[in-house]
């Protein structure tokens, strides 16, 4: 008896290795994969313990080899920020980045060591993260899939078009762009919301927070719900979409119990697809007065009169009479 | 097939057992939900104050042990001697000694009680022979510390009598910075890149130090704002929309948020001790104590650029920077951890010579 109230999956199927379907027509050679597949006990602990056959194919090629090149550029100007230290390299990791041009520049081409680095990194970067979004495309075309999951992408893709070229390019800086290290980053982030007068009143971000907490939120349900009545065969969630049993009708019973309403199986990826999509400017130069301005950031009371913190004001002489 | 009555029984009994075991369970749990924080914070209390209106987070929270050491660290010297009122006709320190350039309006009595306290204040190890050398020759300019002090004197009634707006009637002595030592033990020097390699553009930041408080923030933020004074503090747009113009940049937010960082630190309080944090750039919903931070700032260019940097030629290479510059002011010089410096105890009233060259004595 299959036990699935496990943070691990506890019964591992070993057979010959599944070598994937043919492609839809048109596809064909570019089926071509790499590897006879083989099994890890401790990945299949996780998911599937079968490892390969892998297709690369150049659009995967080409995206693995650019992307190494941003990294290794990332890298190595980090390296030679603290003098080819390999110990304060790896000692000070965390707070090492490879910083976009100072704003004196604009959008020309700065010297290398002064943000020209980071323009050729992120050019680089721009072409692996595309390639890869193309050949995700392209593998889902294959196998006559649908372009939920290339979409999926493109939506997270867009925060980073809209961050790292749209945005800078449109204010004529990168200097406005994102640094590559970890704390400068956060830092980044920061000094982001500060410089432009609290993110949190914007409200593209207040709904992308909605959806991004949501999206957790959902899945977690779902995970849950699904686990919960794997034991029934909810595990085959999309043979349920269109055959009920009693598996997925008992979590969509548990849900409708508790909240009187609930998704469907197939509904319910529909809900976290959204969710996690709408996770994702503007001229707008200060946040919180444009807030003021629409009405939406309450008003409090002057903070001197609260606590007996602040110094006591002083007395206000009578007017006499 | 009906139950016996025993059966029955021992089902209820077992219920009851089972029931009796989880209400007890979860009321242990309740308990323990109530009881576990009251403990923690009878294990490390802490006290807060709120300082702005309710749901605005804007508080000071401090641990009882800090408040505990902050009045431990700033218990001020006892005064050895007080004041003594000068008589009509007394002679003056400059008619009594030769080469007493700021202080020859003090009675002799007063000069050399002043004397006195400078010595345990600033070089109470070395003594008089700090700055009159070992050798006592008091009428000799060879010590630089002397010719230091006399700026330093000048400073100080200075910042008593043209800073009031921030020191207030608590005031300074040279105390309130030197705390026994020769050299305030919070200072700093311009400082070198940390980025050798990198171009202007990054030369001061992504590496933790002292003067980034260990964030990957810039360290230039105090020779820009505490020493130069052509960038402003604030980075925000003054209305919603500002097509066309260039406001700061990202790299000047990351300075003004370290010099945040050094404000932060050096009182040990939060943003919120002075900003509403929604909307940081809002004057009408900062503390008062916002406009005494900017006020603070005017005064410590003004110290560094008036009194600190002219000392610099004085000075031996061992007291400079790896810049060869003086070691210069900040909050931290004066207010080490502490929201008012020596938690806002006035030492003027001891005294009167450091207010100003004209000294009240009551």
């Amino acid at each position: 008896m299959a036990e699935y109230q496990n943070i691990f999956t506890q019964v591992q199927v070993i057979g010959p290795p599944e070598m994937g379907v043919a492609g839809v027509p048109g596809h064909e050679a570019e089926l071509d994969r790499v590897g006879h597949g083989r099994f890890s006990a401790f990945l299949g602990w996780l998911g599937n313990a079968q490892i390969g056959p892998i297709y690369i194919g150049s659009l995967g090629f080409a995206s693995i080899v650019a992307g190494i090149l941003w990294f290794v550029i990332v890298g190595i100007n980090m390296l030679a920020s603290v003098d080819y230290n390999f110990a304060q390299f790896v000692r000070q990791l965390f707070w090492l980045a490879l910083e976009p041009p100072g704003p004196q520049y604009g959008l020309s081409i700065p010297p290398l060591n002064d943000g020209g680095w980071w323009i050729i990194a992120s050019f680089f970067l721009l072409i692996s993260v595309m390639l890869w979004w193309l050949r995700s495309f392209r593998r889902a075309q294959a196998l006559g899939m649908g372009y939920h999951i290339p979409w999926a992408f493109a939506s997270a893709i867009w925060l980073f078009l809209v961050l790292g070229l749209i945005r800078p390019i449109l204010m004529g800086s990168w200097s406005e762009a994102v640094p590559y290290g970890i704390f400068p980053h956060l830092d980044w982030t920061t000094a982001f919301s500060i410089r432009y007068g609290n993110l949190f009143y914007n409200p593209f971000h207040a709904l992308s927070i909605t959806f991004l907490y949501g999206s957790t939120m959902l899945f977690a349900m779902h995970g849950a719900t699904v686990l919960a009545t794997s034991r029934f065969g909810a595990d085959r969630e999309l043979e349920q979409i269109v055959d009920r049993g009693t598996a997925f009708e008992r979590g969509a019973l548990f849900w409708r119990w508790t909240m009187g309403f609930n998704a469907s199986a197939e509904g319910i990826h529909r809900w976290i697809y959204w969710f996690a999509i709408l996770v994702t400017g503007t001229v707008v130069d200060n946040w919180y007065l444009w807030a003021v301005e629409h009405n939406f950031a309450p008003s409090y009371e002057p903070a001197l009169g609260a606590g007996g913190f602040a110094p006591a004001p002083a007395a206000t002489p009578e007017i006499g009479g | 097939m009906s139950k016996t009555r025993n059966q029955i029984r021992d089902e209820m009994t077992g219920l009851l057992l089972r029931g009796g075991l989880i209400g007890l369970v979860a009321f242990a749990a309740a308990v323990a939900f109530m009881v576990v924080p009251t403990q923690i914070g009878r294990i490390w209390p802490t006290q807060f104050e709120q300082t702005g209106f309710r749901g605005t987070g804007m508080e000071v929270i401090q641990f009882r042990s800090d408040v505990v050491g902050l009045a431990e660290a700033n218990v001020l010297p006892e005064t050895i001697e007080a004041p003594v009122q000068p008589q009509p006709g007394e002679a003056l320190a400059g008619d009594i000694y030769e080469n007493v350039q700021v202080l020859g309006h003090l009675t002799d009595a007063n000069f050399n009680r002043l004397m006195l306290a400078i010595t345990e204040w600033v070089s109470p190890e070395q003594g008089c022979a700090y700055c009159h050398g070992e050798d006592g020759d008091f009428v000799s300019d060879d010590y630089y510390p002397k010719v230091v002090a006399r700026n330093m004197i000048q400073m100080t009634w200075a910042i008593n009598q043209d800073w009031d707006v921030h020191v207030a009637q608590t005031g300074v002595t040279c105390y309130t910075c030197h705390r026994g030592n020769n050299v305030p033990q919070n200072v700093w020097f311009s400082p070198e890149p940390l980025n050798n390699w990198a171009g202007p553009s990054a030369r001061y930041q992504n590496q933790p130090a002292v003067m980034n408080y260990s964030t990957a923030l810039p360290v230039d933020a105090m020779q820009v704002y505490l020493l130069e004074s052509d960038q402003p503090v604030g980075v925000h747009g003054t209305t919603p929309r500002n097509p066309g113009v260039p406001g700061a940049s990202i790299y000047h937010t990351y300075q003004t948020f370290s010099l945040m960082q050094h404000f932060s630190n050096a009182l040990g309080v939060n943003c919120t001790y002075c900003h509403n944090t929604r909307a940081l750039a809002e004057i009408d919903q900062a503390t008062p104590q916002w406009a005494t931070a900017q006020v603070g700032r005017a005064m410590v260019q003004d110290i560094n650029n008036l009194h600190i940097l002219p000392t610099q030629p004085l000075l031996p290479e061992t007291r400079l920077g790896p810049l060869g510059d003086v070691s210069k002011v900040n909050c931290t010089t004066c207010h080490q951890g502490a929201a008012k410096p020596l938690l806002g105890q006035s030492m003027l009233g001891d005294w009167p010579e450091l207010v100003s060259p004209e000294p009240v004595y009551q």
